[in-house]
């Protein structure tokens, strides 16, 4: 029972980034039909941020150094206005393209940031040490949790809240549901659509950074395509939870996380190194049952 | 004209790839009129309503509005000008509440200090809305609907509204509500108005103008006044060459 646990809240931890990463891809796909495949790279972007750009093996902390209070907002500041420029440089003169043709194009951004980390940082993956000190254990009754899992749930249910209330009580947010739902509907009623696009933009850069810093803290590690992985799961977790619905983002996230890690947990140890074959498995039995995902949203159908 | 026109379509063309929806169309609106469009299916309308308001890009022509040229503009843009579509199908924003619904078109207002005066008033001729405010608009009725889009779209503080076949899937004791509601706004409040509709006989009892448009041209334009009796419309409507015709074979040029 208590293994169960333990499994359960490193379930809720993983799928707390699953959820945070997916719902950064869910808003931009809500509102653009883009499937930002580069996501995953903004999330690289905002960890490679920390350190002393260099081909050394370990890593320099730099902006990584700076007390807390700076050091949050700067990195959100970065991937923030390296989503802005992705929109305004890439997305912005595509805005009448075709979806497959949008996605495409989110790859091409994906493969240059790869490349342009390369160059400056080298290809080796490096060390990086970020808040080691959370990695001591709290003590639950007989549970062992690692402050760094609790943090990152903590964190992940503050910024649900955050965005959930913007979504619900501010004029922007009610203008980004209103462009999500029938974008052209909402621009005959006079909302801007590049703001509206470049506030999906922005915020999808501040979730991305949000999951830079506690996926870096877990793993300790930075490498030019670490952010590629969690993209992946990320983007499986808005299609199982049902594209273009932010619950289903969030839904599919933890959904993903918990078979990921219950598998893990579970399988026969022969069979652990195909974990994620399983994991994909489930993903096709569920979409078998759901093919619009656990929470299908009406505004796919609605648009075409 | 006997009003000065506020908006003026000049020789607009619109098509969608290879096909050809509108080939040539002139219309103007004076202010405070209430002009028809009326055609049958595939004639052009909604598209002429969509290309006023920005929402396809025209091939050739121009929209003026006020004497300024809106055309090329944004949706977004045109809707800040003063021109509100209400677009057939109704397309209410169903997972967000009434209120916000109608929220959405204020937003965009630069005279914040009247709008919760303009809530209230415009509420009142829309009493259903009013007890349903929280509730998510996709849970309304086909006519409550059509009521949230045309009470959306007065929260714009439009100048000129255009309305695309408010009667579409509307029980005939509905249809008659809502002009009896679109009247009313234009006594009260000095709307003006661009409709579009399939049939004649509702129209003709309250627009000013009519236009009859068919294969993407005008067919006739003239007085409502002057269209109430004689079958002048019919023949433009079905294409006629006079009524002592069968009916013209359908082919269409291109």
């Amino acid at each position: 029972m208590i293994g169960f646990l333990q499994n359960l809240i490193d379930a809720l931890s993983l799928g707390s980034l699953y959820a945070l990463a997916a719902l950064g891809i869910g808003l931009l796909f809500g509102i653009l039909r883009l499937a930002n495949f580069a996501h995953g790279d903004f999330i690289t972007v905002g960890a490679y941020a920390l350190i002393v750009p260099s081909l050394d093996v370990t890593a320099k902390m730099f902006i990584g150094h700076w007390p807390l209070i700076l050091m949050i907002p700067t990195v959100c500041i970065i991937v923030v206005v390296l989503a802005l420029l992705a929109d305004a440089l890439l997305f912005r003169p595509l805005r009448r393209a075709s979806a497959p043709t949008l996605m495409i194009a989110s790859f091409a951004l994906g493969y240059i940031i790869q490349n342009v980390i390369l160059m400056f940082y080298g290809a080796r993956p490096k060390a990086a040490d970020l808040w080691s000190n959370l990695s001591r254990q709290v003590e639950i009754g007989q549970l062992r949790v690692p402050q760094l899992q609790l943090v990152t749930i903590a964190v992940t249910i503050a910024l649900m809240i955050l965005l959930t209330l913007f979504l619900r009580q501010t004029s922007f947010g009610v203008q980004m549901r209103a462009a999500a739902e029938d974008f052209r509907m909402a621009r005959y009623l006079g909302v801007r659509a590049n703001f509206v696009v470049g506030l999906a933009f922005a915020i999808s850069g501040l979730l991305a950074a949000a999951v830079s810093l506690l996926f870096l803290s877990q793993t300790g590690q930075l490498s030019n395509t670490m952010g590629v992985p969690l993209m992946l799961f990320a983007f499986i977790a808005t299609v199982i939870g049902g594209m273009g619905s932010l619950t289903g983002a969030v839904v599919g996230g933890f959904t993903v996380g918990l078979i990921s890690t219950m598998l893990q947990a579970y399988l026969p140890p022969e069979l652990r190194p195909f974990r994620d074959a399983f994991v994909f498995a489930v993903v096709i039995l569920i979409l078998l049952y759901r093919p619009g995902g656990l929470i299908p949203t009406k505004a796919l159908v609605q648009r075409v | 004209m006997d009003t000065p026109a506020m908006l003026e379509v000049e020789d607009i063309h619109v098509s969608y790839g290879r096909l050809v929806a509108l080939r040539g169309v002139s219309l103007n609106v004076g202010e405070g009129e209430i002009v028809c469009i009326i055609g049958p299916n595939g004639a052009g309308k909604s598209t002429m309503l969509a290309a006023i308001a920005g929402g396809v890009p025209l091939q050739a022509g121009t929209v003026r509005l006020g004497g300024k040229i809106i055309a090329g503009m944004v949706p977004e843009a045109i809707s800040r000008l003063g021109v509100s579509l209400v677009p057939e199908g109704r397309h209410v924003f169903g997972t967000l509440t009434v209120a916000e619904n109608l929220r959405i078109g204020t937003f965009q207002r630069r005279d914040r200090a009247n709008v919760n005066d303009d809530f209230r008033r415009i509420l009142e001729h829309f009493p259903q809305l009013r007890e349903r405010l929280g509730q998510p608009a996709g849970r309304l009725s086909g006519g409550e609907q059509q009521m949230l889009v045309i009470a959306r779209a007065l929260l714009t503080r439009p100048r000129l509204v255009l309305v695309d076949e408010p009667s579409l899937g509307l029980a005939p004791r509905l249809i008659d509500q809502v002009y009896e509601i679109l009247i009313d706004l234009r006594r009260r409040e000095g709307l003006t108005l661009l409709i579009n509709e399939q049939s004649s006989d509702r129209v003709l009892k309250f627009a000013d103008r009519i236009y009859v448009l068919r294969s993407g041209r005008v067919q006739l334009h003239d007085r409502a006044a002057n269209l109430r009796e004689g079958h002048a419309i019919m023949s433009a409507y079905f294409g006629f060459q006079d009524r002592h015709d069968a009916p013209a074979s359908q082919s269409v040029p291109s």
